[in-house]
């Protein structure tokens, strides 16, 4: 045999080998993501074209009835309140994000991990009990309130809890540290060779943010707006707790046709709205994080 | 329904309803005595129930075996919270041999949505209001009552065995009852007359006041005011309903089923849509707070206890609700949860709280005046609709 | 330092924003009152008050249960997983496709799961719970474990390899040393996630057996109780000192 021969016959077994091997590490949890997310996905796709169970559940009648239903004006309108706050949400997100990624990024490196870790933290404990906070925090008789009575700021209290307001304010707390961890990954990225050469070329400091930082950091800056924009039209707590039930969004309305209505097949059509925002909006993202590497690599 | 108060408001409240009944003439120690003798009645009455089960035979209904040894079996039982005494699991167990759970649920959606979604719950008695009994019959969850298995349903008040979502009893047993009415400060306004104070509130009420969330509890008082029924399924008169809720919807603090009684206590609402019973919690923390039926007339809801198909425990399910009727037991119930319920013997036997709670004295004749919500079959969806446009609004 | 200054205004308002509800609630959860947002005195009773409440009691067990096991679960799959996509398989789409759960909406993962269990006749129960945190668990696992291993050199696994040791032989004595730490890290991760993890829950859970989170809800919702404050309070300990645990251990990765 011949050694390229052999190089062969080996780099054959070699590869036989990688196949087990990924069978045997990838294998279940393949399997396990494919059974109870893909799965139940499909499941709620199957659904959404079939006709709602009296009771709950299915009655195997096709139908596209329930997509009309999502076009109707109650439920446009719905959609269109939730764009509204989540919108809010997710600009005042980005306006508080994006200024604390950069300076986070401008910390030294032991603080920088510091600065990291504050931000995440209150993501990882209880969404609930965040939100519970806000409750006693805006509540007329609450600390703000009384904060605000005794500097003499406002004379009577405020009524901030029960407002769209207290939705948005609810929500920014809920997925602010979204915004921040992506928006200063990319803002690490931006070559700082690059902001040199700006600056060499006697752009100014705003001047030099504004046309290559900001561009550069695009795509972090939308990974960031996805992260509390989609999750924010979901989430039901929120305008339940502080909307006092008179802020309705898309979150609302998926677990009220499986509470209150039991109506399967439309709750599903407006759950698959939500997971095709998403996958669209990221779609769109990589399109553009596409285009703005191709212009940097040209540029460089 | 009725979600009553919370467990962590439960000792609160019984705090403050145990003040309320030393105003009112030491009647709550009486009451417990009562009870505590009582509990050995029921043990008694229940063990001679079996007995006598085991003397009739052929039972009517389902199979059940009247041999059954009751300590052999299990129950889990879901209730709202709060509405049922924080002691019921161990004096049942210490009464009938049968270990019991008693899970909570906050609405009857909740619950629905867990007995409805196939498999086994795990649940073998249910509390669900009448309409949604009714629902859960028609989708074949629920078993028919076997009355011989239940004798102590001689207690219930003759109004509470024809109730319109279950005439005769045939697959639920109701629990308690009531009507929806406006709970208020009296202090604060003065007795509101009309579902119309709360839908078009004056200025000085206005933003303090709370509405019920749940479907059909928001729909009520529009639906009154205009003069309907409250079942109706008529599109043209629910457009009407509708437009008036959504109209009402700037004068709201916040649709509540929950916490509009402590609203009330805290003054951030003067006047709000409530349950009867509910408003009691209300008016044992401050005697300002009190409940009005409007003159357009209301509802007549019932809670109810319903088995499931899926239990495995039927015979103990049966034990447990006969155990309920009985009237020293549901006296002590009634005590408890400041609602009235339908057994005549045991509003007998609790007739004082009238003193402090005035709709506790409600009859069965002025609650009939009522109209009683029935399941709403083809028009749910509809229904669910026009909530979401009005709460959307 | 002075060029940058401005820059610690918004790290001021993000960190206000961030960390005073959290210590309003902690202050509140050592209030006499018993309405929780007026404070009248220092007591520690409502931390007592919490240990006899049953309803807690029980949610807590039952989160226990639920959040060891789907820890256990979730850390091998996802680990596993993590070694297949980074070492074997380096391919972006299946990587993307094995996150997909820490990513896709809760609420549409929740109802499909419950159109899932509901179809193949799966009782709700806490399994069914725990089959379902276990999905996103391994998710972010795989994800932790993917980034370290990206940072660890993978030519001692092939050389391994190549000398002839089996995959799962080049797994035990060399891979799993050097990723021991990023493992533990996404454990605790898991951890804490199923320990919160309410939306998915709540449509999965059975009725008789209630997890902490939505014993919390059902709490939240019939008002503001002095309890729910000590129990938050310490909740966030508790989320606090695991998650900064899961840093430090990454940490004295990156430093070796």
């Amino acid at each position: 045999m011949s050694p390229s021969e052999k190089r062969i016959s080996g780099r054959g077994a070699t590869e036989r080998r990688a196949l087990s091997a990924r069978a045997v590490f990838a294998g279940p949890g393949l399997l396990y993501v494919t059974l109870f997310m893909s799965l139940p996905l499909l499941l709620i796709l199957v659904y959404s074209f079939f006709t709602r169970g009296r009771f709950g559940g299915i009655v195997w009648d096709f139908t596209l009835d329930n997509y009309g239903r999502a076009f109707e004006p109650v439920y446009l309108k719905v959609f269109g309140t939730s764009i509204v706050i989540a919108g809010i949400t997710t600009l005042l997100a980005l306006l508080l994000g994006y200024p604390t990624a950069y300076a986070i990024t401008r910390l030294s490196p032991r603080w920088r991990t510091i600065a990291l870790v504050l931000v995440v933290l209150p993501f990882w404990t209880n969404f609930l009990i965040r939100t519970y906070a806000w409750i006693i925090l805006l509540n007329s008789e609450g600390p703000l309130n009384s904060a605000l009575l005794d500097l003499g700021i406002i004379g009577a209290p405020l009524g901030l809890l029960y407002t769209p307001a207290a939705v948005v304010v609810g929500l920014l707390y809920a997925y602010l540290p979204l915004v921040v961890l992506p928006v200063y990954a990319s803002i690490e990225r931006v070559d700082r060779q690059l902001l040199e050469a700006a600056s060499n070329l006697g752009a100014s400091r705003i001047r030099t943010f504004v046309d290559v930082t900001l561009p550069l950091t695009l795509p972090g800056v939308m990974i960031g707006a996805i992260f509390v924009f989609v999750p924010s039209m979901g989430n039901f707590v929120v305008p339940e707790l502080l909307g006092g039930g008179k802020t309705v969004m898309v979150g609302n309305l998926i677990r009220d046709q499986f509470l209150e209505a039991r109506d399967w097949p439309f709750g599903s059509v407006l759950a698959l709205f939500v997971v095709f925002l998403l996958v669209a909006l990221f779609a769109l993202q990589a399109a553009i994080s596409r285009r703005i590497n191709g212009k940097q690599v040209t540029r460089v | 329904m009725k979600y009553t108060s919370d467990v962590l408001f439960h000792d609160l409240n019984v705090h403050a309803i145990t003040r309320a009944h030393k105003r009112a003439r030491g009647r709550k120690a009486m009451h417990r005595t009562i009870g505590k003798a009582g509990l050995a009645i029921a043990g008694a009455a229940a063990a001679a129930m079996v007995l006598s089960a085991c003397g009739g035979g052929d039972s009517a209904g389902a199979d059940l075996d009247p041999d059954a040894d009751l300590s052999q079996q299990s129950l889990t039982v879901s209730n709202w919270a709060g509405y049922y005494p924080e002691d019921l699991g161990a004096q049942f167990q210490a009464a009938v041999g049968t270990p019991m759970t008693i899970t909570n649920h906050a609405t009857n959606e909740e619950i629905m949505a867990k007995l409805t979604a196939g498999g086994d719950s795990g649940i073998d008695v249910a509390f669900v209001s009448g309409q949604f009994a009714q629902a859960l019959n028609e989708a074949g969850l629920i078993e028919p009552i076997n009355p011989e298995f239940v004798p102590n349903m001689a207690n219930l008040y003759p109004e509470a065995k024809e109730l319109a979502y279950d005439p005769g009893n045939a697959y639920s047993v109701p629990y308690a009852w009531g009507t929806t009415g406006i709970c208020y400060r009296s202090d604060l306004v003065d007795e509101p007359t009309s579902w119309n104070d709360i839908l078009e509130p004056s200025a000085e009420n206005d933003g303090k006041i709370t509405a019920l969330a749940t479907e059909r509890w928001l729909m009520l008082p529009a639906q009154k005011a205009l003069g309907f029924s409250a079942n109706t399924t008529d599109e043209g008169e629910m457009e009407q309903v509708k437009e008036k809720l959504i109209a009402a919807k700037p004068g709201l603090l916040a649709y509540d089923d929950t916490t509009f009684y402590s609203r009330l206590v805290s003054g951030e609402a003067t006047m709000v849509v409530a349950w009867d019973g509910w408003c009691n919690y209300g008016t044992a923390e401050n005697p300002d707070i009190k409940f009005v039926v409007p003159s357009e007339g209301s509802d007549l809801w019932a809670d109810t206890m319903v088995v499931l198909k899926t239990s495995e425990n039927k015979e103990a399910a049966h034990a447990f609700i006969n155990y309920i009727l009985d009237p020293v037991n549901h006296a002590w119930v009634a005590e408890n949860i400041l609602y009235k319920v339908p057994n005549a013997p045991a509003m007998e036997a609790v007739a004082g709280l009238a003193a402090d709670f005035p709709n506790m004295g409600y009859t069965p004749a002025e609650l009939l005046k009522q109209e009683g919500l029935i399941d709403l079959g083809e028009a749910g969806p509809m229904y669910t609709e026009i909530a979401t446009e009005v709460t959307s609004s | 330092m002075s060029k940058v200054g401005w820059l610690r205004l918004p790290l001021a308002v993000t960190y206000a924003f961030l960390y005073i509800p959290i210590v309003v609630l902690v202050i509140m959860s050592f209030n006499a009152s018993k309405t929780p947002f007026v404070w009248t005195g220092f007591s520690t009773k409502w931390y007592g008050e919490l240990l006899n409440n049953e309803l807690i009691r029980e949610g807590f067990i039952n989160t226990m249960i639920v959040a060891v096991s789907a820890t256990i679960l979730a850390t091998a799959l996802g680990t596993m997983l993590a070694i297949g996509i980074a070492r074997y398989f380096r391919s972006a789409i299946v990587e993307a496709y094995s996150l997909a759960p820490a990513i896709i909406p809760d609420l549409a993962l929740a109802i499909g799961l419950l159109a899932l269990f509901s179809l193949i006749g799966v009782s709700l129960s806490l399994v069914s719970v725990l089959l379902s945190h276990v999905v996103f668990g391994m998710a972010f696992v795989a994800a932790v474990v993917i980034a370290r291993l990206g940072q660890t050199d993978s030519s001692l696994e092939e050389a391994s390899r190549d000398l002839g040791a089996s995959a799962v032989s080049t797994f035990f004595r060399i891979t799993l040393p050097s990723i021991a730490p990023a493992i533990i890290a996404g454990a605790l991760l898991v951890f804490t996630l199923s320990l919160d993890e309410f939306v998915v829950a709540y449509f999965t859970d059975g009725p008789t057996t209630p997890t902490l989170p939505i014993v919390i809800y059902s709490m939240v919702r019939f008002g503001v109780t002095p309890e729910i404050n000590a129990l938050a309070a310490l909740l966030l300990l508790v989320s606090f000192t695991i998650v900064l645990s899961a840093q430090r251990i990454t940490r004295l990765t990156d430093s070796v």
